[in-house]
């Protein structure tokens, strides 16, 4: 989905808020967030793909106003809703107001059929896809041009596996692009590399 | 600041629960499902601040600076390089590429539609790395931002920016500085930081 959540290249932010002793938490809820996600994908209730998409489904002027750990929370509880572990009117119930969940699902999709092999140095193109439900193809990225650099070994297909859709484990390649491909006059000169599956590419011939 | 925009989105939204009774709901939810939540709870609240830390891989780049061979492991296959000093990654992280920065090569690390990171070995995130401006702009703006951020390169140094879009997980591999020739290698993972794992600070 185009949603919210995908930021790269998004103009209008203003400068990173950086400090060399940043925290990573800074509040003791925000550990056990944390540790409550990671406990959910240990014990089967949700993979990290589906964790993901359920961040992504957050409504968007909630996403853009939570922080990364109230995000966390609201995927967590979106898939134990969904998943059957507790409802809503529970959650709502114990905590003592409204508790704020992520929009329902799109569906999801398998591998697109026509898969190639990709070597190092050769010419892709991500596709033109336009897609529902969950995706880790970048918008910036879509339709461009790139070489590729290396194959990964084969990782579940995201787009399926939020969604419990069956597909195969594919690779991802790295792609290398050229900033000024992607942005043209009007980005910074560097080489952008992106970790794309293989059914989001095509061969340049 | 995060706490700003919490408040902020309360005035928004009549009565939405403080989020952390919002936490305590699903805590609870789920440690009276699975009466061993709890203690897995410790684990892993033990484990995001005590074992996964930004140490781990700055001894991998020290191990990297003053073992040739140990070097073109780790460049070669990640994953298992690091096994060799005890550390590891969460199953579905199948891949670690580490990316050798050079005189003339600045690699730098993000994740624009979440906030991946090879948290075993760098850490779990700093708040600036899961904000919106970092994810936004480092892609798009990579010059600028390092600057901003206390990194002034030279032209004559490319910048590569790597969006961890997929499970495979990336660390920078920071040059080893001059004048540190002899040193022993526990000192050398001393100066190692966390900026220099993500790339936004040259060692």
């Amino acid at each position: 989905m185009d949603g919210t959540h995908d930021l790269g290249g998004r103009q209008g932010f203003g400068k990173v808020r950086h400090a060399p002793d940043a925290p990573a938490f800074h509040e003791d809820w925000e550990v056990r967030v944390n540790s409550l996600y990671a406990l959910a994908v240990r014990l089967g209730i949700f993979n990290m793909d589906e964790y993901r998409h359920a961040i992504e489904r957050m409504e968007p002027r909630h996403y853009l106003t939570a922080s990364y750990y109230e995000r966390s929370l609201t995927g967590l509880a979106t898939l134990c809703v969904e998943k059957g572990i507790v409802t809503r009117e529970e959650l709502e119930r114990r905590a003592r107001g409204s508790f704020p969940l992520s929009a329902k699902s799109a569906p999801g999709r398998t591998n697109v059929p026509a898969r190639e092999r990709f070597e190092p140095g050769d010419r892709v193109r991500v596709r033109l896809d336009y897609v529902p439900g969950h995706v880790r193809m970048p918008a910036y990225v879509r339709g461009k041009a790139g070489v590729v650099v290396s194959e990964s070994p084969a990782y579940p297909f995201p787009d399926a596996h939020a969604h419990g859709v069956e597909a195969q484990d594919e690779p991802t390649y790295d792609v290398r692009f050229r900033s000024e491909d992607l942005w043209p006059n009007s980005a910074d000169r560097a080489l952008i590399h992106v970790g794309v599956f293989q059914s989001y590419l095509e061969r340049i011939v | 600041m995060r706490q700003r925009a919490v408040t902020k989105h309360d005035s928004v939204i009549q009565r939405t629960a403080p989020v952390e009774r919002r936490v305590d709901a699903i805590q609870a939810v789920l440690e009276e499902r699975d009466v061993k939540a709890a203690q897995a709870l410790g684990e892993l609240r033990h484990l995001a601040q005590e074992e996964w830390i930004p140490q781990n891989g700055a001894r991998v780049v020290a191990r990297a600076w003053v073992d040739p061979a140990f070097r073109k492991r780790l460049l070669a296959d990640g994953r298992a390089a690091i096994a060799e000093l005890g550390f590891s990654m969460p199953k579905h992280h199948r891949y670690l590429a580490a990316l050798e920065n050079s005189p003339t090569v600045q690699n730098v690390i993000c994740c624009t539609q979440c906030s991946c990171t090879a948290f075993s070995l760098i850490g779990l995130p700093p708040d600036w790395y899961k904000d919106l401006e970092y994810r936004a702009r480092v892609v798009r703006e990579s010059r600028t931002v390092l600057k901003e951020m206390g990194l002034d390169l030279p032209p004559e140094v490319d910048v590569r920016v790597w969006d961890t879009t997929a499970d495979t997980r990336y660390m920078v591999l920071p040059e080893r500085p001059a004048g540190t020739a002899g040193w022993p290698e526990e000192k050398l993972a001393g100066i190692v930081t966390r900026d220099g794992l993500i790339g936004v600070a040259r060692l």
